[in-house]
């Protein structure tokens, strides 16, 4: 987080944004306290760690797996995230076979509350576009460089129901207590970019 | 709304840049407080009602200054989408803001010419009635017309509004992978025309189906609501346009 306030680099809409917020405050329709809230919410309690917890859970506990397989909002309810999003979270399982990546080309949906805030390129034009047309291509730009015979799942988020890809459990990694392995489990792995 | 926030299939964007992860620990979810700010404006904008539903807002984000949509980033976006909403529900004018820019540190560094991203209009559309409820499930009487594993056509056009519907997947076949029940159609529901509840599905498209020639070992999934579908073999004609 940057604290210059020397506005020498800022672009212009930062510039528009701190006008509307100065009016917005005035008026009575921000309170003081807004901003600085949503930044502790997304930076410290909402976030990644959150889905991997549930991934990690998942590799532990079969049932557990097969429930956030069938029903993912009702099986994350446990969690008692905050975040939103989730109305309807449909957690789609990598295995040998299938490779599983999340897209929304029309905005940026994404599932908040077990993955915080999208990361920016998965907000940028060149995800969303690319992604659903070259999927194989882009992965191996973005380091995931999947065998000929793996099918790609693509998924575009176009309407409320939002996704997460459960992560193939690395042979290593097997035994490990829950809480090792959610701190080795990535965003990236969570959205289908990296495994 | 065959506008420039549908990006599914266009070419020319170049490669996925990464963000700037910091030497320890992950890139930062806020860039520059002004992002966290919009954020909190966003939600401001609805409590202060200039908005009633996420698919007014969206639609707002949609038609913004198409220079902007690609060159003010996702919170600039936001920025533009929000600015007309306010606008269009009169909490603020575009003057007033304007006047309070000029005032504002950092402003002699900026252009006079730079893109506004906001475009409220001159006679915004009603809001129409109330949500009905939480969330975006609603129950829709009428059975749905298609089951898992039935073939579908998708609308060929869709109105100039908001759809969730996008270009690469029109008029294309794919197949019924999952029924999800009713939820509020957007189409309607951005520009004042009530919830309408549709039964919505994940249709499945092969990539051989929406990319001819191309790379065939994927396909692409999209969650789309009942008025966006045909059954596989409609006559043309009824597939031309999106139908209630």
């Amino acid at each position: 987080m940057s604290t210059d306030h020397t506005h020498h680099h800022l672009p212009p809409q930062a510039l528009r944004a701190e006008a509307l917020e100065s009016l917005l405050l005035e008026k009575g329709l921000l309170d003081a306290g807004a901003v600085d809230s949503v930044i502790i919410r997304y930076t410290e309690r909402v976030g990644p760690m959150n889905g991997a917890k549930i991934v990690a859970r998942a590799w532990c506990d079969p049932a557990f797996k097969q429930w956030l397989l069938a029903d993912g909002s009702a099986a994350i309810g446990e969690f008692n995230l905050e975040g939103g999003q989730v109305e309807k979270l449909v957690v789609v399982e990598n295995t040998a076979a299938i490779h599983n990546v999340v897209v929304c080309t029309l905005c940026s949906c994404y599932p908040w509350a077990v993955l915080g805030l999208p990361p920016t390129w998965y907000k940028d034009p060149a995800y969303r576009s690319r992604i659903v047309r070259e999927p194989r291509t882009v992965l191996a730009e973005m380091g995931l460089a999947l065998a000929p015979e793996v099918h790609i799942k693509v998924w575009d988020s176009s309407a409320e129901l939002r996704y997460m890809v459960l992560p193939q459990q690395p042979a290593e990694t097997l035994g490990l207590p829950e809480a090792e392995l959610a701190a080795r489990i990535s965003r990236d792995a969570m959205i289908g970019v990296a495994l | 709304m065959d506008g420039i926030h549908d990006l599914g299939g266009k070419q020319g964007y170049g490669e996925v840049c990464r963000d700037q992860a910091p030497a320890a620990g992950p890139a930062p979810v806020f860039h520059k407080r002004w992002e966290a700010a919009v954020f909190a404006m966003v939600n401001a904008g609805a409590q202060a009602g200039a908005w009633t539903n996420t698919d007014r807002f969206r639609h707002a984000v949609e038609r913004i200054d198409p220079v902007a949509y690609l060159s003010h980033g996702y919170y600039g976006r936001w920025l533009g989408g929000l600015e007309t909403l306010l606008v269009e529900a009169g909490i603020i004018t575009t003057a007033e803001l304007e006047a309070r820019l000029a005032t504002r540190p950092g402003q002699l560094v900026s252009s006079a010419n730079e893109h506004v991203a906001a475009r409220p209009a001159m006679v915004p559309e009603p809001f129409g009635p109330p949500p009905r409820g939480r969330g975006s499930q609603r129950p829709v009487t009428a059975a749905p017309r298609f089951a898992v594993g039935a073939g579908v056509v998708t609308a060929r056009t869709v109105c100039a509004g908001h759809t969730r519907l996008p270009a690469y997947a029109r008029g294309r076949q794919g197949c019924i992978t999952a029924v999800h029940g009713g939820w509020i159609f957007p189409d309607t529901n951005a520009h004042g025309g009530g919830e309408c509840p549709q039964h919505l599905y994940t249709v499945t498209f092969s990539a051989a189906e929406l990319w001819p020639g191309g790379d065939a070992h994927f396909d692409v999934s999209l969650d789309l609501f009942e008025p966006y579908l045909f059954a596989t073999g409609s006559s043309l004609a009824q597939q031309q346009k999106v139908t209630l």
